[in-house]
């Protein structure tokens, strides 16, 4: 690194506002999985009967044609994946010190919230 | 100031392990490291707790009539308790965090207020909840 990317003796200026996006990215899903929370729960407060067909309602209603269920369920389970992501690798980071072992558990983090989105989106549109 | 030698209160730095035992954590901070805690729990019953219960109860009528053997059992149940807790938890301390990155309530009273609130709504709804779980309404 050059010295013009050195600020004092110590600090490192590299890259530019990463915490931060990751932050805000944090607290936005929290927003919308919050509101999809109410979303879901007034739905299975508003079926007829614990039916198969009003659960699956609660996912898959459509407004005019419209697949709305089962449009927000997914984005709201994407936004899971990336909050669930962020905590997690947080904790990493926070008590994981060796660079290899701390750089696995990410990998792996990332495998199984990814397989959880594909998992969840293939039980949602799947026949 | 003069009695400050006498009371010796205990140091904590870098904290480890053995010293938690004797490490009592303020209100706000036990709900801080349940929502880690409630977050993580959440995380591994994803895909090997909920997405299988959720696609059995998805997927075809048949799976939908077959949940109830599943959770009948008592073991599901306690899985179920349990998850329950850690979303309502996570749920609620999540709410009191936006407030708090929003600057409300910020200081030491209110944050303790507040710590006590997420406390009491997290595990009525986790009573209310549990109950309606064990069938008891």
């Amino acid at each position: 690194m050059g010295p013009s990317e050195r600020i004092g003796a110590k600090r490192l200026v590299v890259g530019a506002h990463y915490g931060i996006g990751d932050f805000m990215i944090q607290r936005v899903t929290a927003v919308i999985l919050a509101t999809y929370t109410v979303v879901l729960f007034v739905g299975i407060l508003m079926m007829p009967g614990f039916t198969y067909e009003a659960w699956r309602g609660v996912f898959t209603f459509s407004l005019g044609g419209f697949p709305l269920g089962q449009l927000l369920a997914t984005l709201a389970f994407f936004s899971l994946g990336w909050h669930a992501y962020i905590g997690v690798r947080d904790i990493w980071m926070d008590y994981v010190k060796p660079t290899g072992i701390r750089l696995g558990l990410q990998v792996l983090t990332v495998l199984w919230l990814a397989g959880s989105v594909v998992y969840f989106v293939v039980i949602l549109w799947g026949a | 100031m003069s009695d400050r030698a006498a009371k010796r209160r205990p140091q904590f730095r870098n904290i480890n392990v053995w010293q938690l035992v004797n490490y009592r954590l303020p209100l706000a901070g036990i709900l801080s490291i349940l929502h880690r805690i409630s977050g993580a729990l959440l995380f591994l019953a994803l895909p090997t707790v909920i997405l299988p219960l959720f696609a059995m109860s998805f997927t075809s009528e048949q799976g939908f009539a077959a949940l109830g053997a599943v959770t009948g059992m008592i073991i599901t149940k306690l899985i179920l308790l349990v998850l329950l807790w850690g979303f309502l938890h996570h749920f609620c301390a999540g709410i009191r965090y936006l407030a708090l990155d929003l600057h409300h309530g910020l200081d030491k009273h209110s944050a303790k207020k507040s710590a006590g609130v997420v406390f009491g709504v997290s595990l009525a709804l986790t009573l209310v909840f549990g109950l309606k779980l064990f069938g008891a309404f």
